[in-house]
Order: C-alpha cells, then structure tokens, then sequence
C-alpha cells in the first residue's frame, strides 16, 4: 500500500469493496468490449446479491458499463442515463459457484458480438477479473493487459512476443479448446504496448483475436 | 516501516515529520518527491471541497437509515463543546452521509471512515484559519500515520474491525492535530498512540452490512476522541506504549475478531432486534 492508497482513493461512496470494486469490473468490460455495449445482463453472486441496492452495486455496475470513472458524481444517476443513452440492462441472482462472495458476472454484447466478462471485488476496490469469454484467468487491472485468442500451434506464442517491444511484468498462456486446437494468452505490462505492436499481433494468422485493457 | 523509523531520520536528517514521510514513500516507489507531493495536494483539494460543499446539509442516503444528522447538528447550539468540536463533528457527519449518499469522497483512509479527516482539517480552516499549505502538510502527516498502520496491521474493517477503519482514521486525525499544534513528531507518535488505544477492539457491525448504522456516527464521535487525544499529547501526556507497540497490539486484536464482527452484519448491533427489524423493512422496500 503506498501513501497515495492510504490518503485516497477519490471515489464515489458508499463501499470501496460493493460501490467501487463493483464499478471497476464493469469498466473493465467497457474498456474490453471497447465502447458501451447494446445490452447487457448483470449476474450477481453471494453478497452482491443480498445487498446490491443498498450499496449502489447496481448503479456502479451501470456507470462502469458505460465507462464512467469511480469519482463521477453521475453515478448516482445511472439508471436514468443509461435509458437516455439506449442501454437495455437487466440483473438477474445467481449462485455462481465456488468463487468470492463479491462476484458478478457481465453478459453484454455489441454489434452481434456477445462478451462474458467475470469479475470479483476482493476488498478495498481491489478487483480480479476471474473470466473472460469462457476462458478462466486472474487480472488485476494493475497492468497493461492485453489477451489475445490464438491458434494452438507450435511457435504461436513466439510468434506473438517477437512483435513485443516492452517489457513483459505477466504471461499466462493457457490451452482453452483441446479439439478445437484454440489457447488463450494474457500478457500483462507495466509499459502501454505500442498500437504499432498490437497491429502487428493482431495481423498474425495464428492470432484469432486480440483485446487490450489499458490500465485505469 | 515503523513510526519509530520516522522520529530516527527525522532526528538524523534534520528534517521535520512529513519530509520523512514522504522520503520514505520516495525511497520505496520511486516517484519523485514533488511528483508525490502534487498528487496528495489534489487529493486534499478535493476532500476539502466535498467538504465545504456538504457541510451540515441534508442527504438521501441509499437505505434513509442516515442522511440528516449532520444538518441537525449543525443546528444545534453545542452545550458543553466549543466551536473546534463542534464544526469537526458536524463536518465528519456530513461527510460520511455524503459517502452513504453516493457522494464524491475521498477514502481516506477508507470509504466507511472518511468523515474523520475532513472533519478536524476543516475545523482547522475555519476556526484557526490554516492556510491551505499548512494543512497540506498536516495532511501528510495523517498519510504517514495510516501508512504506519497499513505496514504493520491494516486498515480495512473486514480483517481488523472498526479498530482499523474509524480506529485508524482517528490516530491519523489526533497526529495532524498534533503536528498542526506542535511540529513535535513525537507528540504526533502519542496522539495517535492514544487514540488507537482508547479505540482497541472496535468492532465492525454494519446493520445489514450498510455503511451506515453505526459507521456515521462513529465518524462524528471518533473526531471528538482525535481532539482529546491531540490535546492531551499537546499538554504533555505522553502514551506508556509506543505507537509501533500499540499497531501490533491492534493487530493482534484484529486477528482474533470473530468474522461476526469483521465487516459480516452477522454480530454486534447488527444482531440486535431493531436492526433485523429494520434490516427486513429496507430488503422489503427492495433496497
Ligand atoms: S463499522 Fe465497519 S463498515 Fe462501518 S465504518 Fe466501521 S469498519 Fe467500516
């Protein structure tokens, strides 16, 4: 914990772990998906589904989804901005199994592209991004973080490295469809990564698909 | 990192408690004094315009259990406190049912306790007109001090309880006080030393897991126990333990909180028959 964690942070009330957490995982799909999707559906889990309303969860889920920061008094808001803004939201409860007790899981889509995007509050804001389109992981946010969907051939992950000019802080690579030969890799900067790097990934046949999360 | 660290290179380097303080923080990540220095300065600015604009006024706060205690007692004629303790208190109500209100605040050193801080610093300005910059530097010195106590313990009411949270958001209002006052870093160590002592053992019972009930007036009530406690170490009144020793004691206390009573809503006046009462009345308002 530095000095400026201990001081801060700015943010909206009333609960670092149900307000803001909640709202940076939802701003984590945002800035995933890339822009504010069509529709989106808010699964919540254990205690985020006991005292949701009480505080602000779903209204910080909403103003994450539309990419508000933890600080904007707009949050408050939320319900009414999303209708002005086209957004069809739902919340439905769900026990999600064996995860943390501060747990939502994001269905949204955009432009006929469906993301699944789970996310755990773990305390004092901190949040892991625990999923990904079916694809189980643990992002912190704390990084650059860039996941790409690659063909699992021999040479893929190497292929996606050399295109790399900054220093990698996590790697995680991760076979996800056996039969279908697909794997997951999650790479994780302290460093932005070039859009020039990016382009060259995202270029390469073996690569399926190629998502980046700058950090907040 | 321990308090005791500070008072040596303050007494080494010449150098006064905050610039320790932030060479510390400097030494550990890197980023330049200034840079440091700046970044705290726009959080501070920001607590004390929440706080100027929130002050006494009425608030819808998400269950309506709060929201208006700070107005009342900003119209209250105090009987017994003075002018200091009074604006402290009704600002740190304002601030922590800004905070159930979903109002901008500054989690400083958590959400549920950020009334404490801007309550003693905005007294400061308006009843002893400190200047801005003097209160920025008393506001590093609250820094340090939660720093000190995130180290060693922690700040958060799930791992530690109330102690840790409203606890520690009060040591660190007693030592800003004191260093406001004195300059005297070791006065600073027994104001906060005392105040986390008088709070040893606080638990965390939100009714219905709500940062409200009691978390609100606790952050009132807390701001009067950092004056007492500043104003006690300013008089001389030193703490038999040292500050380092009273954080492991707190520490210890924490860890053997039964989970009831670590941010759950499962223990203390969580339990009681009016707070279920209550509790079924806000779920059944589908709050
Ligand atoms: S009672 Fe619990 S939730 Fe309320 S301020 Fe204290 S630690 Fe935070």
């Amino acid at each position: 914990m530095s000095l400026l964690d201990v001081v801060g942070p700015v943010m909206v009330g009333p609960s670092s772990s149900h307000t803001l957490g909640a709202l940076r995982i939802a701003r984590f799909a945002y800035k995933f998906i890339g822009e504010m999707p069509e529709s989106v559906n808010f699964v919540l889990h254990g205690s985020f589904a006991e005292t949701w309303k009480g505080h602000g969860t779903d209204k910080a889920l909403l103003a994450g989804i539309m990419g508000m920061h933890p600080w904007d008094e707009r949050i408050r808001e939320a319900y009414i901005i999303a209708k002005n803004s086209g957004l069809k939201y739902k919340f439905t409860f769900e026990d999600l199994g064996e995860v943390h007790p501060n747990t939502v899981l994001i269905d949204a889509a955009k432009n006929s592209k469906t993301y699944r995007i789970m996310g755990s509050s773990i305390g004092g804001g901190e949040i892991r991004i625990i999923m990904i389109n079916n694809v189980s992981c643990e992002i912190s946010w704390e990084y650059n973080t860039m996941l790409t969907v690659i063909r699992d051939v021999p040479g893929a992950l190497e292929r996606i490295l050399r295109n790399l000019t900054v220093n990698i802080s996590n790697l995680y690579l991760r076979r996800t469809n056996a039969l279908g030969k697909i794997a997951t890799v999650i790479i994780e900067t302290d460093e932005e990564i070039p859009p020039d790097d990016r382009k060259k990934i995202s270029e390469n046949p073996c690569v399926m698909d190629c998502y980046y999360v700058r950090r907040d | 990192m321990r308090f005791s660290d500070f008072i040596k290179n303050c007494e080494r380097n010449e150098v006064s408690l905050p610039e320790a303080i932030l060479r510390a923080e400097m030494e550990e990540t890197g980023v330049p004094k200034e840079k440091l220095k700046d970044s705290i300065a726009k959080v501070f600015e920001i607590m004390m315009k929440e706080v100027e604009s929130k002050y006494g006024k009425k608030q819808r706060t998400l269950t309506g259990m709060t929201g208006f205690n700070g107005y009342i007692m900003s119209q209250h004629i105090p009987r017994m406190i003075g002018e200091f303790n009074h604006i402290a208190m009704v600002a740190a109500l304002s601030m922590a049912e800004s905070n159930a209100a979903m109002g901008r605040i500054v989690a400083c050193p958590t959400a549920g306790a950020c009334g404490v801080i801007p309550g003693v610093f905005f007294a400061l300005k308006k009843v002893k007109n400190a200047s801005q910059k003097e209160l920025l530097v008393d506001f590093i010195v609250a820094g340090g001090i939660g720093w000190i106590i995130s180290r060693n313990a922690t700040l958060s009411g799930a791992e530690g309880g109330c102690q840790a949270e409203i606890g520690a958001a009060a040591a660190m209002a007693a030592g800003a006080l004191t260093y406001h006052f004195s300059g005297d870093a070791e006065k600073c160590g027994h104001a906060a030393a005392l105040t986390l002592k008088s709070m040893m053992g606080l638990v965390c019972d939100p009714v219905g897991g709500f940062v409200e009930v009691p978390c609100v007036k606790r952050n009132g009530i807390a701001t009067q126990i950092a004056i007492g406690a500043a104003e006690m170490a300013l008089g001389g009144v030193g703490s038999v333990i040292p500050f380092d020793e009273v954080v492991d004691a707190m520490r210890r206390v924490g860890r053997s909180l039964p989970e009831s009573l670590r941010e759950t809503g499962r223990g203390g006046i969580a339990v009681t028959p009016t707070a279920r009462k209550i509790v079924e009345k806000v779920k059944s308002n589908n709050i």
